[in-house]
């Protein structure tokens, strides 16, 4: 199955660009996970998984408006990101943003009541589902414009390396945004100035209901970068693990100054591209076969349960605890009043 | 057969030059393509190349010589066996090398050899030097980063080029690289670094080579840098300039000569900031680096060149937002900006001579618009006429007008009149182009007409 065959790596170039001599990298496989490790991946992984179930839910009942990404099937590519994340460093992202804004450690309450399009939201209502930021936890966006995140990450790490911080900026784009001209241009000055950015690509395979075969003349995301000399790796974006791994490899790239790294996340998106989307690209099977043969959550809770003898009950309680959670973000955000129309004409300028 | 060699252009906007340098003397034999001369601009340096074989019979002009005006003859070739004494310098082509003379080709209504604006009123308590639009930018960027460290300047031949209209010249000398980026040509990926590194706390000024460019990043200007403010609840900022020569230039049609002015405008979030003399270049493009917002500094390369008093000292600031009032008049009012100044001081003059005394308001900024300026005006004189190179539909001038409509109807005398580039396309071709752009005439033409006169 292709999300799990990808953690076997690409260490070596394509043939097609064996004259490039792209930099390789040993795959960065496998880290064990302590118990401690796997529960919090756990907790986090549901935690976005809940939140995104809610929010479905809400856009049911008309409680949220617009356009909304959910993020479901994804979780262990933000969850095992975040795990390489120091102190000072940014993360950017497109428009299914509410899962890095929690693994950022924005509340959950803020993003769900800017969902809602209340005052309390993270952007006092006015940015919405796909326009949120948050300076204090340095995430810099939830960007509407499928592409425009990556010369603004890049923009990030180029402040880095200005400032001299040792800070590296993560910078998450999908299979679709993937093939926009901006993300080209960008890599290009990313090697040139050799800024510490971390390229993320989330391939859940399908750029809306276009699938990558339809709309990329070459799949492998992870060698989108050879021709600027950036080195990358496919990862199985859908054990934590892995994804942890490659994380902690690429991060420790950037600080040493190496420049930029892209890693392609081999994903699945379970729900459709945002809330209203036809389902006729691809079938039920093939969503299914996904889900119980690969969920990331489901591979952390059968290690602990085997590997690591956890118990059912205290998995139990990480559920009721999240679900409290959820819970009690949905009511605020359903109850938290509007914005003041006053608010209209402020922050239009500092 | 003799014949003349020109003084060359360096490019479409070029007026006039120094010879720096005679690299043959007068009997010397010279081959088509021996370098003959070297002359400069303030903007770059070239090598005048013979077209023709012969002897160089005459050195017209010296080496030294200060603002040779362009196509004028600066020395003459003759046929070898051809003797130096039958060498006849066109009167003509020679007359047109003298200062302040107008040639044949420069339009009536623009005297294209003067580079010096009319004076503009400056404080008398406050001391002043004479300095183009040119150095008035370089000034202000130069003062900006050694008050700031987290100002810094990237753009496509910022750096070891000194800028592709000299704007940037010797900051790479005094900043280093780390502070003047040389990008390649990437204008959509550039712009959008630049906002990113501003929203992570730095200042960049992120400069176009001309903005007809800047289409390929309006995405990032307007998607990333105007809106991030408000949608994140005013959490993120972006002190950024976009700078670099805007409008029409000279000869190079329809791609290369555009006014954006009304563009930005539109946007909520931009400012807008359209400068005509130097001391307002200088003081605006302060006030663009220092304020907290993206801010679009649209210059004019046919101003580039021009020369005005500047305050000396560097801290004086020219605050956004605020027009000047650039000649004072009870009759009618006539409103611009950038380059559109040129045409609206001297129809003014032109007016004065007419007996109607006419107040001329330079916008300087064009978001936040300073109607409170053009309206004060408007209800002394009860006339406005507008003045600018954009087209019309949706213009600076129809934003004025709808606004003079709304909030001094009962104050106007006549209808408020708009003087603009013409509704199409810029050609290429000399006459075609001159008619393309307003003329002094139609703005008198114009301001007449609203004085019933």
């Amino acid at each position: 199955m292709a999300a799990t065959s990808g953690s076997q790596g690409n260490g070596s170039a394509a043939p097609e660009a064996a004259s490039l001599t792209p930099i390789s990298l040993p795959n960065a496989g496998l880290t064990q996970f302590t118990l401690d490790e796997e529960l919090a991946a756990y907790r986090e992984m549901l935690l976005i998984r809940r939140f995104e179930e809610k929010a479905g839910q809400m856009y049911g009942m008309g409680l949220i408006g617009g356009f909304c990404h959910l993020y479901i099937g994804q979780e262990a590519v933000i969850v095992g990101m975040t795990r390489a994340i120091k102190p000072g460093d940014q993360t950017i992202t497109g428009y299914r943003d509410h899962a890095h804004m929690l693994a950022c450690g924005i509340p959950p309450k803020a993003v769900m009541a800017e969902l809602t399009g209340r005052a309390h939201g993270i952007s006092k209502g006015k940015g919405g589902s796909m326009h949120m930021f948050s300076r204090e936890h340095r995430f810099y966006g939830g960007h509407g414009i499928v592409g425009a995140q990556v010369p603004l990450g890049t923009g990030l790490a180029f402040a880095n390396r200005y400032n001299g911080n040792g800070n590296i900026s993560f910078t998450y784009f999908g299979d679709g945004a993937a093939n926009q001209g901006q993300v080209y241009e960008s890599f290009n000055m990313a090697e040139l100035w050799k800024l510490p950015v971390v390229y993320v690509i989330e391939n859940n395979r399908y750029a809306m209901g276009t699938s990558v075969k339809r709309a990329s003349a070459m799949t492998d995301f992870s060698k989108r970068g050879l021709s600027f000399n950036i080195p990358g790796e496919q990862v199985d974006g859908m054990d934590v693990r892995a994804v942890a791994a490659a994380a902690t490899q690429a991060a420790q790239w950037c600080r040493d100054g190496n420049g930029p790294i892209i890693l392609e996340m081999l994903t699945y998106r379970y729900r459709g591209h945002s809330m209203s989307d036809p389902a006729k690209y691809r079938t039920k099977e093939e969503v299914q076969k996904m889900r119980t043969e690969s969920d990331p959550i489901e591979q952390v809770r059968e290690r602990l349960l085997n590997t690591h003898q956890a118990s059912e009950a205290s998995l139990k309680d990480i559920d009721a605890e999240v679900r409290a959670l959820i819970g009690e973000a949905a009511d605020f955000a359903t109850h938290d009043s509007e914005p003041d129309p006053a608010e209209l004409y402020t922050d239009v300028w500092k | 057969m003799s014949v003349d060699i020109l003084m060359p252009a360096l490019s479409p906007t070029m007026e006039q030059g120094k010879l720096t340098k005679w690299l043959k003397k007068e009997g010397d034999s010279v081959r088509a393509g021996d370098v003959l001369a070297e002359i400069e601009t303030d903007k770059a340096t070239m090598e005048v190349e013979a077209v023709d074989e012969g002897t160089l019979a005459k050195i017209i002009v010296p080496e030294g010589t200060e603002n040779v005006a362009v196509n004028s003859p600066i020395g003459v070739i003759i046929a070898e066996g051809e003797s130096v004494n039958n060498v006849s310098v066109n009167a003509a082509a020679l007359k047109a090398q003298m200062p302040g003379m107008p040639t044949a080709e420069a339009p009536p209504s623009l005297s294209t050899t003067s580079v010096v604006a009319p004076p503009e009123p400056v404080a008398t308590d406050v001391a002043t030097v004479k300095m183009t639009v040119r150095e008035a930018l370089r000034d202000a960027m130069a003062e900006e980063m050694r008050r700031d460290p987290s100002v810094f300047v990237m753009g496509e031949e910022v750096a070891e080029y000194q800028g592709a209209y000299k704007i940037t010249q010797g900051l790479l000398e005094e900043f280093g690289e780390k502070r003047v980026v040389d990008t390649p040509i990437t204008e959509h990926a550039f712009a959008g670094i630049g906002i990113g590194a501003a929203m992570a706390g730095l200042k960049p000024i992120v400069e176009f080579m001309t903005f007809n460019f800047a289409m390929q990043a309006i995405d990032q200007i307007i998607n990333s840098a105007a809106k991030t403010h408000y949608m994140s609840g005013g959490q993120m900022e972006c002190p950024i300039v976009f700078r670099g020569p805007n409008g029409a230039a000279a000869r190079v049609a329809a791609q290369h000569s555009q006014d954006y002015a009304a563009w930005y405008s539109h946007v909520p979030g931009l400012k807008v900031v359209v400068p005509y003399s130097a001391a307002d270049a200088k003081g605006l493009l302060k006030s663009a680096i220092r304020d907290p917002n993206p801010v679009i500094f649209l210059e004019n390369e046919i101003l580039y060149g021009h020369s005005f008093e500047v305050p000396e000292g560097d801290d004086v600031l020219v605050p956004i937002g605020v027009a000047r009032i650039a000649r004072p008049g009870k009759d009618v009012t006539l409103v611009s900006f950038g380059i559109g100044m040129t045409y609206t001081l001297q129809a003014a003059d032109a007016l004065a001579g007419e007996g109607i005394e006419a107040e001329v308001i330079d916008l300087r900024t064009i978001r936040p618009l300073d109607i409170e300026t053009v309206l004060a005006s408007v209800r002394k004189t009860g006339r406005c006429v507008t003045v600018e190179e954009g087209w019309p539909q949706s213009g600076v001038g129809s934003e004025i007008s709808a606004r003079l409509m709304e909030r001094a109807f009962d104050y106007l005398d006549a209808p408020v009149l708009r003087i603009t580039g013409r509704d199409v396309p810029m050609p290429y071709a000399a006459n075609l182009e001159k008619l393309a752009l307003p003329n002094v005439a139609e703005v008198v033409a114009a301001a007449k007409a609203v004085c019933y006169r």
